[in-house]
């Protein structure tokens, strides 16, 4: 029986479970409902989760452990000289045996006979049944393969039939515990509270496994390639060399993907500050409720579009427009038309991600621009000042700290972005100061390096998680302070 | 001001001691300021505007494809040279369609067959996607052959842009991909209504082709919905507990505040971030397969997660405490008081939190391209578990490719996108407006 169908009958177990305590406790309390600790729903909650619940776990760890303990038994299994070769290797042995496996389970006893007599080979019975196997069937593969599935089998029949057990058992022993003076709702709650907890933990689990994830990849590409070549190189040149190739060394240098990056992103934020700042200013200050309500959906609209169109649209209409331009440019004033804008440059990623960042600034400014305190304003026109001088010399200044936190956060958010730079700014890593060339950035080689065929060993695809990580701590750095920022200055107003 | 200093009477009398105070330069920065403000907003208008109508102006067309009616004589001697019939499926397999189809539209169109060069031309124009379609209808119902049907059948690519009106026809012919003739051919067909636009379901419903006439986001919507059914089983329940625990049982210590920290950082950390850890975690160490919407599906709810939370701990916030302690003062235990009062009442606020961030997760494409969800998936994925795209990661594979008519598909999946986020996220502002309660 699979997983599945077993954690169904458990479900359904649980069910009869839920129905079996509500009886009782009506029962144990002689239909006088006030004579229960808790309403009867509670108890048959309780019988459910005590037959769910330990069969469910130990369900969950058999098919996390079983696995293991069956492939380590089965590789002990084989000839001595099979298990002296190299962890690579062990692999695609297992790997063998495991589909080999999988195919005899499909053969019926007459192909089993042809097997036998040796009318067939192992391999085209196989193929027949669906399942290709790479590579020769070597002498021992096949007793592997059925020890393999003997175990399995063995351990399905056990793991159902404890996982069962254990259910009815726990419905029964829940199910005798049913008093009325037993504190069913106490204990219901308290799992409820276990698991609100567990979801909670979630969030730093997703933490902890970002950093683990790249800080033991990172620490592989270490190994290969020394961290101050990576962190201090001023070339980027991977070679995608074929795989075996053992003298496919590359230069893996981070300084020109880092510069691409934070040059892209403060052409976007040159984009984004002014047109953000001045909108938030204006409909904070100067914007009747009307305009209001019609201009700040509009506005976020932007911030709703998903990356990759905004890079569709950088790609198809704003490079080749910057080019086409430039063109004309350099022919009026040269007489010669020549672009001198490429289409995928630094101006049009950079540009095109300012737009996407105008709402961020926007939105965020103007809540911190609306929470500077109204006597402040009061105080300023009251002494005589129009209205941009208050703003200018008194709102700006005391909501400055807040809008440097809300900047932070954009900038954090223009450093991290992929899908415009990777269709926009190019691939090409190199340093340069010129904003009509093409640079590259992280992301886009995180990209570049990881999609493809993969082989996890080679630095050529390690890099990218070193890659990651860096971006993870430039944008956490960043984050961090800027919340600090935010939050600082709204408990000095508040 | 100033003016307040002198008598009223000699201020009406001479005006002379009135003190420059710069009131005209000031009033002008005044002004100026105020425009620079409305600027900015027209400017953000003016490039909200300017992408919708690129997207929309280059996309309409998508939703209408070109097709041939060809009266296709269904040859013995082309699809079953050795009358095997129905008996070798696979010679009916891979008998050579096209050239049936282009059969029909030489006699149609009424030229010389024996002219090699014309007859070619004239296949041309027809998209290479026949193949399928007759030999799928050959399958279907064998007793077809030696018959002659009227089919339609979809126009190439190239006529198919020529006949919107994208392929500039001033262009020398040797420029362009459909020469003059076969433009000829294309109005005479289309005066006798034989060539005409049709609505293009075959955008909703095929996969993945390397053929822009043929190519169709239907694996992608598939691909996304199921990425999307799986962020809302995994994502809203696990925010829900999660900021419920967090708003309504968390003693305030250290841990809480880790989680809480956590929690913000998370939402601003990059998605392509959470691709390398779906990379690592689902597929290098728990061997999940590479392309499924389910690893999709779990980085995306992952990735949903504290926006989720963000928003359900707004909502429980705005719960006012007179319900909490009206609950308990009628004996309601913690747990009861949350879960029949304050969950109750904050459920639109958590729904509006689940669209939008619902929203997000359809748009996402960078942690995509990482797990392998760049695939050319031609066949619908039957469960989770099986190859697919995401209507995202289409649109950045169409993207990247060169021909007038893929730039055309492209917007028209941008579109289908954009209404999908349009619609959830009107919904999640009706919700709200209709909910919501102001306490």
């Amino acid at each position: 029986m699979n997983a599945a169908t077993t954690i169904v009958i458990v479900l359904c177990l649980a069910a009869l479970g839920y129905v079996a305590g509500r009886l009782r406790a009506n029962q144990v309390a002689g239909n006088v409902a006030s004579s229960l600790h808790s309403r009867p729903g509670y108890y048959g909650a309780f019988v459910a989760i005590f037959t769910a619940l330990p069969a469910l776990l130990v369900l969950a760890a058999w098919l996390i452990i079983s696995p293991l303990v069956i492939n380590s038994q089965v590789f002990d299994s084989l000839p001595q000289d099979i298990q002296a070769l190299p962890d690579t290797d062990h692999a695609l042995q297992m790997g063998k045996i495991n589909s080999i496996a999988q195919g005899l389970a499909q053969l019926t006893p007459e192909d089993e006979a042809r097997l036998k007599s040796g009318a067939v080979d192992m391999r085209s019975l196989l193929g027949e049944k669906g399942v290709a196997i790479a590579g020769e069937v070597d002498d021992y593969m096949p007793a592997a393969a059925r020890k393999l599935s003997a175990m399995h089998s063995a351990s399905e029949l056990y793991r159902t039939g404890a996982t069962i057990l254990l259910a009815a058992a726990g419905l029964l022993w829940a199910w005798m515990q049913i008093k009325p003076r037993m504190r069913a709702r106490n204990s219901v709650e308290a799992v409820i509270i276990a698991g609100l907890m567990l979801a909670s933990s979630i969030a730093v689990l997703t933490t902890v496994g970002i950093v683990l994830s790249m800080v033991s990849e990172t620490y592989r590409f270490f190994s290969s390639v020394p961290p101050l070549e990576f962190f201090f190189g001023t070339v980027w040149d991977p070679r995608f060399a074929a795989a075996g190739e053992a003298d496919s060394a590359g230069q893996f240098g981070l300084i020109p993907l880092l510069a691409g990056t934070l040059y892209i992103a403060f052409v976007a934020m040159l984009v984004a500050v002014p047109i953000g700042l001045y909108a938030a200013i204006y409909m904070s200050e100067y914007a009747g409720q009307r305009m209001r309500s019609v201009v700040k959906p509009l506005l976020e609209v932007l911030a709703g579009i998903p990356t990759i169109v905004y890079g569709f649209f950088a790609l198809t209409t704003v490079g080749p427009f910057l080019r086409d331009i430039s063109a004309q440019i350099h022919g009026l004033a040269f007489g010669e038309v020549s672009s001198f804008i490429q289409a995928q440059s630094v101006l049009t990623a950079g540009f095109v991600m300012g737009i996407m960042l105008i709402p961020f600034v926007s939105s965020l400014s103007d809540d911190i621009i609306t929470a500077v305190p109204q006597a402040m304003r009061d105080g300023s026109l009251g002494l005589g000042a129009t209205h941009s001088e208050t703003i200018r010399r008194v709102i700006f200044p005391a909501a400055l700290p807040g809008i440097v936190g809300a900047l932070l956060l954009t900038a954090s958010r223009a450093i991290g972005e992929t899908m415009i730079v990777v269709l926009a700014a190019g691939v090409a890593a190199r340093l340069s100061l010129n904003p009509f060339e093409p640079m590259t950035t992280v992301t886009v080689k995180i990209v570049n390096q990881l999609t493809g065929d993969l082989e996890f060993t080679s630095p050529q695809t390690l890099v990218a998680f070193a890659l990651g990580i860096t971006l993870f701590v430039i944008t956490l750095c960043l984050n961090f302070y800027a919340l600090y920022i935010v939050r600082k200055y709204r408990e000095a107003y508040e | 001001m100033s003016d307040a200093v002198t008598p009223p009477a000699a201020v009406a009398g001479t005006g002379i001691q009135k003190r420059d105070i710069g009131i005209k330069r000031r009033y002008a920065a005044e002004r100026r300021f105020r425009a620079y403000g409305l600027i900015a907003i027209a400017l953000g208008m003016l490039f909200l505007a300017a992408l919708l109508y690129t997207v929309i102006s280059k996309g309409y067309t998508a939703f209408q494809q070109t097709a041939i009616s060809v009266p296709v004589t269904f040859s013995e001697k082309i699809i079953d040279p050795k009358g095997e019939g129905a008996q070798n499926p696979q010679g009916l397999m891979m008998a050579n369609y096209p050239v049936l189809a282009r059969n029909g539209l030489v006699k149609e169109l009424g030229i010389d067959p024996k002219n090699k060069k014309l007859v070619s031309a004239a296949g041309k124009m027809l998209s290479a996607g026949s193949r399928v379609q007759l030999r799928d209808m050959v399958l279907a119902d064998p007793s077809i052959i030696g018959k002659t049907l009227p089919v339609w059948i979809l126009a190439s690519g190239d006529v198919d842009s020529a006949f919107k009106g994208q392929v500039d026809l001033s262009v020398d012919q040797a420029r362009r991909q459909v020469d003059d003739q076969q433009i000829a051919w294309m109005n005479q067909l289309a005066k006798d209504n034989i060539l005409v636009k049709r609505f293009n379901t075959g955008l909703f419903t095929n996969g993945a082709s390397s053929r822009a006439e043929t190519a169709g986001v239907g694996v992608a919507i598939i691909g996304s919905l199921y990425m999307m059914g799986i962020v809302l089983v995994l994502a809203l329940p696990i925010g829900v507990a999660a900021s419920i625990y967090l708003e309504e049982f968390a003693p305030k210590n250290r841990w809480t505040d880790l989680i809480e920290v956590n929690i913000n950082n998370l939402a601003a950390v990059p998605s392509i971030v959470f691709g390398l850890l779906g990379l690592a975690v689902f597929i290098n160490f728990a061997g999940m397969p590479r392309s499924a919407s389910l690893v999709g599906g779990l980085v995306l709810s992952l990735m949903t997660l504290p926006t989720i939370i963000i928003a359900t701990r707004a909502a429980l916030k705005a719960v006012p405490p007179s319900i909490r302690a009206a609950a308990l003062g009628l004996g309601a235990s913690r747990t009861q008081m949350v879960f029949h009062h304050v969950l109750p009442l904050a459920a639109p606020g958590v729904m509006t939190g689940t669209i939008i961030g619902l929203a997000q997760a359809l748009g996402e494409t960078a942690p995509l391209l990482l797990i392998g969800m760049v695939a050319f998936v031609v066949g619908f994925p039957a469960s989770p578990m099986d190859p697919a795209t995401a209507l995202p990661v289409q649109i950045f594979m169409w993207a990247n490719e060169a021909e007038r008519a893929f730039v055309e598909r492209t917007s028209g999946a941008i579109i289908i996108l954009l209404g999908f986020l349009a619609v959830m996220n009107i919904t999640a502002i009706i919700l709200r407006r209709r909910f919501e309660r102001r306490w």
